[in-house]
């Protein structure tokens, strides 16, 4: 059943509002049952997540006599953005992630905010659809701030991604949306993958079995999935970054998520005018490659790759 | 006067970003001051030029006070200025949000770090900010409240008004805030208009800045002038949401004073042109900050007034 759960009077004629599609068994009460919300699109130009929700919404109402608990899925939670192709939220100029919890005191987007919190607190379990940027592809990957990994590292191994990254806490980050929601005690895990302005179906199916997996190891689902793969966890390896130190065009020679060694050649930062190879770019160790620029014009600075390196010692 | 570039940036495709300050005096860094960081501040740039001008002046009669070091850097982010854009113009990114920076990281990490390099230091520091929603300001020094500095210091820019503000976890990243990290004595400056020049406005913050310098001893002077100052904090100051969207016409301005009663803005149906909300002023008061757009939402904050 779609519902409205926010909703704000735009200038003229229209109204800003924010949809919930809530799907359970219907021949089954919901009284004590688990509930897991699915939410994605605070970034306007991650797209990644439009499809599992589709491809998630229409399979679970199909099955739905296998379902015993909740599943609510928001698609869009900055749905301008997502129509007008902006990050933000448009006409703010403004990271809809930096505005959680929100407060109904505050301005549109804060009382959005407010809004959307108050309508996913409470679930069991939620997981935040992001798909990194139209810069740089993901490969599909749980990050979680370390001051909670202890209680999400266990529900995101059930995810069927590659990789878990245990990342350090900052004080910025403690206005996103799984901030606020674990702060709140509702689990929250935050999923990256892909790149903006696509959808890439691979990562997507992947995705979606192991959301139907994480359903049925809480109790929600009762119907079918595939045994999900072992992610890599962050903690037990280095992680390291490669910046362009040149501006240009930087164009890979490697795929996403392969073994390269030591001083690999991964690409190259081109001069378009010349040809010349500003930067002839290598990695700085041995490991997996899973972030790798997808947009060509880099400065000095832009991120190029990570690189998920050996063992550590820690 | 020494122009020097603090920072520069190779670009695929333009001319190098070259990051101006120009410096007066020498010795002690005494103060630093800062304008446009993102490409819509044009008075924030345009009030900095006017320090540049009057520093020359200053400098012309020798009254730059011994051992003392200024620094104004009127302009960071020209390179969005120039194409009409408010955030870094390749990846939208705030450089702003980026402080203290890293050397290592990200275009603008770098660009705040190698900035922040050249801005650190020095005994006070004045950002001209702006607001993230467009509108105007009654002229006023705001200190974010970490600690570090005394917020009584405010006084000396004699503005009628200052504001003490507590840092949000999304403040940390700014200039203001590492500055006062850093053990500079940090003040956000706030103009009453961004996009657009201001001229009588921009007179008033030169002087209010010249006056702050004068009375620290940084330019020798007797430092008169300007207002007491009332300092006040976030609960001095009442939020006004609009209670339906449409066309929004103002009928105060920043900085007007207005009774218990008095009419603030009116609202439009934007088809049918009817009034369809009159927003009262519920107490007697001064207008402290005014929406400024035409077209309004549900919820917007059109105003935030000072009790009087
Ligand atoms: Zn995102």
């Amino acid at each position: 059943m779609v519902k409205t759960i926010a909703q704000a009077g735009l200038a003229v004629n229209e109204n800003l509002v924010i949809k919930r599609n809530r799907i359970t068994n219907p021949n089954m009460g919901l009284t004590g049952k688990k509930r897991v919300c699915i939410v994605t699109g605070t970034h306007g130009d991650e797209l990644e997540g439009q499809y599992v929700c589709a491809k998630l919404a229409g399979y679970l109402s199909e099955n739905s006599s296998a379902l015993d608990g909740i599943v609510d899925i928001y698609p869009a939670l900055n749905p301008l953005g997502i129509d007008s192709i902006t990050r933000g939220i448009p006409m703010f100029d403004l990271d809809m992630n930096r505005i959680f919890p929100g407060t109904s005191e505050g301005t549109m987007a804060e009382c959005i905010a407010a809004d959307i919190i108050s309508d996913i607190k409470g679930a069991d379990i939620c997981i935040d659809i992001h798909s990194s940027n139209i810069y740089l592809k993901e490969i599909p990957q749980v990050r979680i701030n370390e001051i909670s990994a202890d209680e999400l590292v266990p529900y995101a191994k059930m995810l069927n991604i590659d990789y878990i990254w245990v990342h350090s806490a900052a004080t910025v980050l403690e206005s996103t949306l799984a901030y606020s929601l674990n702060e709140l005690g509702t689990k929250t895990l935050v999923v990256e993958m892909g790149v903006g302005m696509r959808i890439t179906k691979e990562y997507c199916d992947q995705l979606f079995d192991g959301i139907l997996n994480l359903l049925k190891n809480v109790g929600v689902w009762n119907g079918k999935t595939k045994p999900v793969r072992e992610p890599i966890l962050s903690t037990d390896h280095d992680v390291d970054f490669i910046n362009s130190s040149a501006a240009g065009i930087f164009v890979p020679c490697v795929d996403h998520w392969v073994d390269i060694e030591k001083g690999a050649h991964i690409g190259d930062v081109l001069d378009p005018a010349t040809g010349r190879v500003e930067e002839y770019v290598t990695a700085p160790c041995a490991g997996k490659i899973f972030t790798l620029r997808e947009f060509p014009v880099v400065y000095g600075g832009s991120l190029i790759a990570r690189i998920l390196g050996g063992k550590n010692n820690a | 006067m020494r122009k020097c570039t603090l920072y520069s940036i190779e670009s695929p495709y333009r001319e190098p970003l070259d990051v101006l300050g120009y410096k007066f005096g020498s010795g002690e860094k005494s103060i630093c001051v800062v304008g446009a960081m993102r490409g819509n501040e044009v008075q924030q740039m345009y009030v900095c030029s006017q320090i540049i001008k009057e520093l020359q002046r200053i400098e012309s009669y020798g009254r730059i006070a011994d051992g003392c070091e200024i620094m104004v850097v009127p302009c960071v982010n020209y390179y969005s200025m120039n194409i009409g854009k408010r955030f870094w113009t390749m990846d939208n990114t705030d450089i702003n949000r980026m402080f203290p920076g890293y050397s290592l990281g990200e275009t603008t990490q770098r660009i705040a770090d190698g900035l922040f390099e050249q801005l650190r230091g020095y005994k006070f520091g004045i950002q001209f900010a702006s607001f993230y929603q467009p509108g105007d300001f009654l002229t006023h020094v705001k200190l974010m409240h970490t600690g570090f500095t005394d917020p009584e210091k405010m006084r000396d820019f004699g503005l009628p008004y200052a504001f003490v503000r507590e840092p949000r976890p999304y403040d940390t990243t700014t200039l203001n805030y590492n500055w006062q990290i850093w053990e500079t004595n940090a003040f956000s400056f706030f103009l009453n208009s961004t996009d657009n020049i201001d001229e009588r406005s921009a007179v008033d913050a030169v002087d209010s800045v010249i006056r702050f310098m004068t009375r620290q001893g940084i330019i020798k002077g007797s430092g008169k002038g300007g207002y007491l100052t009332e300092i006040i904090s976030e609960k001095d100051v009442v939020q006004i949401h609009s209670n339906i969207a449409g066309i929004y016409i103002p009928k105060v301005n920043a900085g007007d004073r207005f009774s218990k009663g008095d009419q603030l803005c009116e609202i439009f149906d934007p088809m049918e042109g009817e009034v369809i909300s009159q927003v009262k002023a519920p107490f007697d008061g001064i207008v402290f900050f005014r929406y400024n757009r035409p077209l309004e939402f549900e919820n917007s904050v059109i105003f935030k007034l000072i009790r009087r």
